[in-house]
């Protein structure tokens, strides 16, 4: 999995949670929290979702990882090669 | 994905399949968690649900539904409340509200409209009390940067604080009338956290409802509870929760059987809940007895009422009464929100006309009425059945009658010949179809936030958890769901 494979997932997740926002022209390296309405019950769910749809598991102390699409990209994608790789 | 998956193990066992059970159910069955609801009536909904008479399909609890804003408009509870459930918008088919008034006054009447554009209230405020408006933009600043989340500071009185902002007590009551009638468990005052919510729901935000009322919202819920892969027993209630060393280890079911689960959560009201313990100690759920007491919840006794039905051959704007949606009336000096002396007290009520919400070209097929007052349990709990039916025609007939004065002039003769059906509903109704103790309809006068119980695996959602409205009990069953099973799971 690239970078870019794993900024569509969490995209895919984000549109799923927050239909209402406007996902177009998100800027990558741009705080999530800063163009999109997300709040804790919200990251709550982008956590939780990531565990049901992919297995993939991101500690409380780590949410911070998740704050921008490049910031989930690295945080992320070795996670979902570990799984893959484990297939 | 947790352990033990018996036919009778639970992960999470929920009690009442009302709006807070069934949005916890979703939420829970979403994320994989085994769940099932238990219900003791035949219909979902609970405080909002729905019954038949002669074909006919009756709206029980909604009138409107609270907290609308248009599409586009975020960060509100509607929003917070869609995107927990999946909701999408469109689903629920909302019709805003075309306007509703607050009027007070038996000869002289003094009369505030608002609709869903909260701009339009203030300019009634500016007109109609000029010398109050500066007070009331100050009041709406406060409401609007109030963090009613912070649910762990005491008590404080909301009368006091508006008082602060609006010096006459005419508007002061007609402010808190609405209000009080669409979310007050309290009698007279309100804990100024509940006041801001609902300021919110009803000013800030607004009045919808879809056409065919909430069993379009309740058919939504039970869709994704199903689609989410939910269980649900009705008319299969819980009899008992056996408690062994503080945990609730097991329910047992009206019908005998006993289940497990790891969790659960009730609907159903706090002294409700507690009743079904085996426990000696019957009262120790709750906030700090003294600071409710100071705030007059821990002296307010449980609120009930009536609601009159009735069902129109023909549109009620053909009656002239087609421009409110909401009525909020008082005839009374001061508006008195208290359990009445008399078994239903007419100084004050609520109209409905479901009929005048902006449904496009649809509209509904029957005319309706609906004419809400407060009224006292007790003096309706024991009547034998003659009297209780005789009392309910009675209370019909003068319930009606006292709403008409608040609304444009129809002829005895006119109305009657326009009537195809009545029906009401009485406090011993309310306790009947839903359990809740003393008719009431917002549950328990105190709060208590957290949800926690002397039971560590057993937690509250619902009218007694603090959210009211339909979209405040949907809320509250999300937001219990997420802080005591959703949130700790993910912490690990």
């Amino acid at each position: 999995m690239t970078k870019d494979d794993c900024k569509k997932l969490v995209t895919e997740i984000i549109a799923d949670i927050a239909p209402d926002e406007d996902m177009t022209n998100l800027k990558p390296d741009v705080r999530l929290r800063d163009q999109l309405q997300l709040d804790s019950m919200d990251f709550l769910d982008i956590v939780m979702e990531l565990r049901k749809r992919h297995g993939i598991e991101v500690p409380e102390a780590d949410y911070i990882q998740l704050a921008s699409l490049d910031s989930c990209a690295e945080y992320l994608t070795p996670k979902f090669n570990a799984i893959e790789g484990k297939r | 994905m947790q352990s033990d998956a018996t036919p009778s193990h639970y992960d999470v066992a929920i009690i009442g399949a009302g709006m807070s059970g069934l949005a916890a159910g979703i939420r829970l069955a979403h994320f994989g968690r085994r769940v099932c609801i238990f219900e003791r009536h035949y219909a979902p909904g609970g405080l909002n649900s729905f019954y038949g008479v002669d074909g006919r399909k009756f709206d029980v609890g909604l009138h409107a539904m609270t907290n609308f804003v248009p599409p586009g408009v975020r960060g509100t509870p509607l929003g917070k409340l869609l995107r927990q459930l999946r909701i999408e918008r469109e689903e629920f088919a909302l019709c805003p509200q075309k306007q509703s008034r607050v009027v007070f006054g038996s000869a002289a009447k003094a009369e505030l409209r608002f609709t869903n554009d909260f701009a339009f209230l203030q300019s009634e405020i500016a007109a109609r009390f000029p010398s109050q408006s500066d007070g009331f933009q100050r009041l709406a600043a406060l409401v609007k940067s109030y963090d009613e989340r912070v649910f762990d500071v005491p008590h404080v009185p909301a009368r006091a604080v508006v008082r602060q902002y609006i010096s006459d007590p005419l508007l002061e009551d007609m402010l808190f009338c609405p209000v009080m009638y669409y979310g007050s468990a309290q009698e007279r005052d309100m804990d100024l956290s509940q006041f801001v919510i609902m300021f919110r729901a009803l000013f800030l935000e607004g009045f919808a409802r879809p056409l065919e009322g909430v069993r379009r919202i309740i058919r939504i819920l039970l869709d994704k509870y199903k689609a989410a892969g939910g269980e649900r027993r009705m008319k299969c209630g819980v009899a008992r929760i056996i408690d062994r060393e503080g945990t609730a280890a097991a329910l047992v079911l009206d019908d005998g059987a006993e289940i497990t689960a790891d969790h659960v959560m009730s609907s159903i009201g706090a002294a409700e809940t507690m009743a079904l313990c085996d426990r000696q100690e019957k009262r120790p759920i709750g906030s700090d007895p003294a600071a409710s007491m100071a705030a007059g919840a821990g002296t307010s006794r449980r609120l009930s009422f009536i609601e009159c039905i009735r069902v129109l051959k023909m549109q009620p704007r053909e009656l002239g009464w087609g421009s409110d949606t909401i009525v909020f009336f008082n005839d009374s000096d001061r508006f008195d929100y208290a359990r009445p002396a008399q078994q239903v007290d007419l100084r004050s009520g609520v109209i409905c006309l479901p009929n005048n919400f902006d449904f496009g070209a649809a509209e509904l097929e029957e005319g309706w009425l609906r004419v809400t007052c407060l009224a006292d349990y007790d003096q309706w709990v024991n009547l034998p059945d003659e009297r209780y039916r005789a009392d309910k025609l009675r209370w019909m007939d003068e319930s009606t009658r006292s709403a008409r004065r608040f609304l444009p002039e129809v002829p005895d003769a006119t109305l009657a010949a326009a009537t195809v059906a009545t029906d009401l509903f009485t406090p011993r109704t309310i306790t009947r179809f839903t359990g809740h103790l003393e008719g009431s309809v917002y549950g328990a006068p105190d709060k208590m936030h957290d949800g926690r119980t002397p039971l560590k695996n057993l937690y509250l959602c619902g009218t007694d958890q603090g959210l009211l409205g339909i979209v405040g009990a949907m809320l509250s069953g999300i937001s219990m769901a997420n802080q005591h099973i959703l949130q700790p799971a993910v912490k690990g």
